[in-house]
């Protein structure tokens, strides 16, 4: 599997991050090289073998149906770019 | 040309709890924006979640009350999509092993049972809020995080009645489960509809449409019939169907195209590194399934076989786990239910329904003792069933018993034959003509006369001994 | 008597006999990093004001560090304070809640002193990712001082701060503490609460002390481990007294050395020095025997699917929505508005490592990849584990090199990410795996650059590691050597 310009920019997108034109070639050479690398991976047998998500094997951990204080508006909304009325602000969506 | 329609639903129900479903934040509805919230469910670089124990367990009694298979292996994948309302821009969600699969639901509809599919059922945290303004757009995540469940329908639906009768039936069946308030406009129950048609006999589906924006059970019904109407007239002149989500527009009565350019979803959902994986056991699941209560089918079976209801009587009022309560509260102080029955499903209903009151209130209203004072007064002829129409707004507008407001009012029924004899010879005195009619066999002028005494006696005159003592003095003039 | 040459412990040990005060050694601190740190570049936010204020309010604590203070990789959450990972998309923000080791540090009387560099968002093995621009080795400033927790490191080795914290993703703590010759600790995934630590990998993330030598590292994980309601992957176990034990013999302990660690591209300098220390250890009494863990060489590929995969999902949150950078302006890219502010917001706020990295774990998550890429890669991930299953069950600890290399110059790997990656090559088995691992100095090169030796231990063995490395710290005293430049 190699990787071209187009998947890039496809990713990109995906990933909702403009990549500056002169810089998607770089990208794509360098992606490319990282993905054959990786394409050892293919060398390993993993037919019966299950896959590990979690650093370790760990289950059931809960919290109880209890409230903990939450924000106050302000310092939820601290750190917004913009603000309006209390609530966050974005660009209009249509 | 002749089409049938197919019909798969997507119900997203906010299960009732007290906190959000990975952190502490209240679930509580309508405060003021953006003070529900907290690291956790803003998104917060940094912030874990930790799963809300009642959400697992509220979601597993869902899953049994619909008859699902309850999965021993529960995990939790992400859901990736760029959005404002989603604040981490992923979702925390279930994909390739949602918590329950394989149930079904039966709906009743004229009479004919049918059997609803229950492809899967699976757990999610809400999104947040977005309110639209001319020139831009504002975030409230209150809402966010609160626990859903996602009920997912095979195709099985055939028509709007029947999509309205399953939305009833699971409304029904989780109020029974007291895990949520299912309140549609208030978005604690949301329903998406794919819809499509095909000539009767094509073993093919046909080209479907997603609904969305339905805020009530009838605006699920209203826009699936014109959707199937606009499908209709757009096969008949021989346009295609374009799979598309199509927005109800209550106001206009119609649905439109979303119009947007929508992209191929690639959710890259992945196992959420940040939430271990939970195992419930048989045993669990068994004894989850012993503590649920009564449902709504059960109840119905012995409504018709305890107090000898119809079949429909029984539907009805096993339909609102209230009412169903407030009967057999009733039933428990007074020993003629269908009596009972009658009052709830004809002037207590629709004291209900014109009011706008929920089920839920009537005992506070009416407690059944005082309902079953009063029907007791009316088998007793102190009142009659008129007067009790009559006066029972006031017992609930005042909180009085019926006997009370009677006596206030001087409204017990006038059942002494002397006093009735001589209002009668006066009626009959003044009434010559119609006496006449009466004698030459028109029977509404017996009508007449009765009316006449009822006036006299403001209503208060028992109606089977006026009718008597007329025939008798007529005939014997 | 110079304060910023002592331990941690001594430190400690003086401000308990009270002969020193909170005061006293925060202005040490202050006036040495005035001195030096303009070279070095390890901080990256500091008030030193607020700093003494800080040292003012602890200074007759009770608590049990009583003002001692401790410099903290950029990553970290503290309440009000600049919390950036180096990055520009998190220009300004300032966290409304701190993790909860921070929490922990506080409430037994540790001063934060302010926040020090890091590749950024920890994507890095040289902290030259940082938008700061890079932090410098103290044995060299020509050279990278590691990464992603290069300022940790570099602030310790060039004694700018007693000890600090960093966290550690496929190397991020011990590579770093090995190339600035201090003692780094990776703790057993679950050991340490992850609450409020900004998420690379959440899978393989981990937090753990930079410090002079075992003694401290023992006292800090003292402090940080423990059980957190508020993370789920938390482990609730008994807490340890990691200072128990460090004196234990290690005689008859049986070490594996793996034989797929001294391969062609390793320093020899480097192999030397490991080489040397591995006879120390024989001379011990330790029963030292070769053996292997077969699925090494696939340990990076492995892992630049697994974390990039899970650091594109941690990152998406970047969006210019809530906190942080957004950007508006300038050539319209997309025509929604929404979508055009998320583009040009990630795409400025993004360095190109960041970009490289969400690029590759967007695409291994995205549709028709997944079960080439992500779930491939953690059927490796399972085979990398049971290695480390079957070696524990015959050998108490595993020893190895570090870093195939010594500190390399800056800018030499800038251009070739994938030389970067593999300058990880040994140490992103134990995120993969979960295990505690360890870097001490071992030696030092023939231009005069420190050389780490590894330590592996089983899962929540940390006691093992401490009691073998301070035993090697008893017969040696690499880990007392300060660089020229900073005496």
């Amino acid at each position: 599997m190699s990787i071209n310009k187009d998947t890039v920019k496809y990713v990109a997108k995906l990933a909702r991050m403009k990549l500056d034109e002169d810089k998607i070639d770089d990208f794509t050479g360098q992606l490319d090289k990282i993905l054959t690398y990786i394409e050892k991976l293919n060398q390993l047998d993993t037919e019966n073998v299950e896959p590990t998500s979690h650093a370790l094997a760990m289950e059931n951990v809960f919290r109880k149906d209890e409230n903990i204080p939450s924000l106050e508006n302000d310092i939820a909304l601290s750190n917004a770019p913009e603000k309006e009325n209390n609530h966050f602000k974005v660009p209009k969506i249509i | 040309m002749k089409y049938e329609t197919v019909i798969g639903l997507e119900v997203h129900v906010q299960l009732d709890t007290n906190s959000k479903a990975f952190c502490g934040c209240s679930t509580e509805f309508g405060a003021p924006a953006n003070t529900h919230t907290c690291p956790v469910c803003l998104g917060m670089p940094g912030s874990l979640p930790v799963l809300n124990e009642k959400f697992l367990k509220h979601s597993i009694r869902v899953a049994l009350a619909i008859d699902c298979t309850v999965a021993n292996f529960i995990k939790f994948d992400r859901k990736h999509y760029f959005y404002p309302d989603l604040p981490k821009d992923y979702q925390i969600s279930q994909y390739d092993k949602p918590l329950a699969s394989n149930g079904y639901l039966d709906i009743n509809l004229d009479g004919q049972t049918k059997r609803i599919r229950i492809l899967r059922a699976h757990m999610e945290e809400d999104a947040g809020k977005l309110i639209h303004t001319p020139t831009a757009s504002l975030v409230d995540y209150n809402r966010t995080g609160t626990p859903l469940l996602e009920i997912v329908t095979e195709p099985d639906l055939s028509s709007a009645d029947e999509t309205y009768a399953y939305l009833t039936q699971l409304k029904s069946i989780l109020e029974y489960l007291e895990v949520s308030d299912c309140d549609m406009e208030k978005g604690s129950l949301r329903c998406d509809a794919n819809v499509s048609i095909r000539p009767v006999g094509q073993k093919e589906l046909g080209t479907k449409t997603e609904l969305k924006n339905m805020n009530s059970f009838k605006g699920v019904r209203d826009a699936l019939n014109y959707e199937i109407k606009r499908q209709e007239k757009q096969l008949d002149s021989g346009n295609p169907i374009i799979q598309e989500t199509r927005l109800w527009d209550e106001a206009k009565q119609k649905t439109f195209s979303m119009r947007t350019k929508e992209e191929a979803h690639d959710y890259r959902y992945f196992p959420d590194p940040d939430l271990v994986p939970f195992t419930v056991d048989s045993l669990t699941i068994e004894n989850i399934r012993k503590d649920l209560p009564e449902l709504p089918q059960a109840k119905k079976v012995r409504l018709t076989a305890e107090y000898a209801l119809s079949n429909y009587d029984a539907a009805v009022i096993s339909a609102d786990k209230h009412l169903g309560l407030y009967f057999e509260q009733a039933a428990k102080q007074y020993n003629n239910p269908k009596h009972i029955c009658n009052w709830l499903m004809g002037d207590i209903m629709n004291y209900l329904n014109t009011n706008n009151i929920p089920a839920i209130k009537l005992k506070d209203l009416l407690p059944a003792k005082k309902l079953t004072a009063m029907l007791e007064l009316i088998d007793q002829d102190i009142i009659s069933g008129k007067i009790a129409k009559k006066i029972f707004p006031e017992i609930i507008a005042t909180g009085k018993e019926a006997s009370a407001i009677i006596k206030e009012q001087n409204l017990s029924q006038i059942s002494d034959t002397s006093e009735l004899e001589s209002i009668i010879r006066q009626v009959i005195a003044e009434n010559d003509t119609v006496v006449e009619e009466f004698k030459s066999g028109k029977d509404k002028a017996l009508m007449f006369l009765v009316g006449q005494v009822m006036r006299k006696t403001r209503g208060k005159a028992n109606p089977q001994m006026v009718n008597a003592i007329i025939k008798e003095q007529i005939s014997s003039s | 008597m110079d304060i910023t040459n002592l331990s941690a412990a001594k430190l400690l040990d003086l401000l308990n006999k009270k002969q020193i005060s909170s005061v006293d050694i925060a202005s040490a601190y202050l006036n040495r990093i005035e001195s030096l740190d303009d070279k070095i570049k390890a901080f990256i936010h500091l008030d030193p004001e607020d700093v003494l204020k800080k040292a003012e309010k602890l200074k007759d604590s009770d608590s049990k560090l009583k003002g001692l203070p401790i410099a903290i990789k950029d990553n970290f959450c503290v309440k009000g304070q600049l919390t950036t990972c180096a990055s520009n998309i998190l220009a300004g923000f300032k966290p409304p809640y701190s993790a909860t080791v921070i929490e922990k540090l506080e409430n037994d009387g540790a001063l934060i002193m302010g926040k020090v560099n890091m590749d950024e968002f920890a994507f890095g093995s040289s902290c030259e990712t940082s938008c700061y621009g890079p932090t410098h080795n103290p044995w060299n400033l020509d050279c990278a001082p590691g990464g992603s927790s290069g300022g940790s490191a570099a602030s310790v080795a060039a004694r700018l701060a007693p000890w600090a914290l960093g966290s550690d993703t496929g190397g991020s703590i011990r590579q770093p503490a090995s190339l600035c010759g201090i003692v780094g600790l990776k703790p057993t995934y679950g050991l340490v609460s992850r609450y409020g630590l900004i998420a690379f990998a959440s899978s393989l993330d981990q937090i753990g002390p930079f410090t002079q030598d075992i003694t401290d590292s023992a006292l800090l994980m003292n402090i940080i481990s423990g059980h957190d309601p508020k993370d789920s992957t938390s482990v609730n176990t008994k807490t340890l007294d990691y200072l128990a034990g460090l004196n234990a013999d290690i005689k008859g302990l049986k070490i594996g050395i793996p034989k797929e660690y001294f391969i062609e591209g390793i320093d020899s300098d480097v192999r030397d020095k490991v080489e040397q220390a591995i006879e120390i250890f024989k001379k011990a009494g330790a029963i030292v025997e070769p053996i292997s863990l077969p699925h090494t060489e696939y340990a990076v590929a492995t892992y630049y699917i697994v974390a990039p995969s899970e650091a594109s999902s941690n990152l998406a949150r970047f969006d210019g929505v809530q906190y942080g950078l957004r950007v508006k302006d300038g050539e319209k890219v997309n025509d929604s508005a929404l979508i055009d502010m998320y583009m040009k917001t990630r795409g400025k706020g993004f360095g190109a490592e960041a970009k490289r990295r969400i690029l590759l774990g967007t695409y291994a998550l995205s549709s028709g990849y997944y079960d080439a890429y992500y779930l491939k890669a953690l059927k490796v991930r399972t085979k990398i584990t049971d290695d480390f299953n079957q070696a524990f069950k015959k050998y108490d600890c595993i020893i190895t090199p570090t870093s195939p290399t010594k500190a390399f110059k800056l800018n030499e790997k800038t251009n070739d990410p994938l030389a970067m990656y593999l300058s990880d090559i040994f140490t992103i088995s134990a995120n993969l795996s979960g295990i505690p691992a360890i870097s001490i100095p071992c030696g030092f090169t023939q231009d005069n650059l420190p050389v780490g030796l590894q330590i592996l231990g089983k899962a929540f063995d940390e006691q093992m590691l401490f009691k073998v490395g301070h035993a090697y710290q008893q017969l040696t005293d690499w880990h007392t050597r300060v660089p020229e430049g900073c005496k």
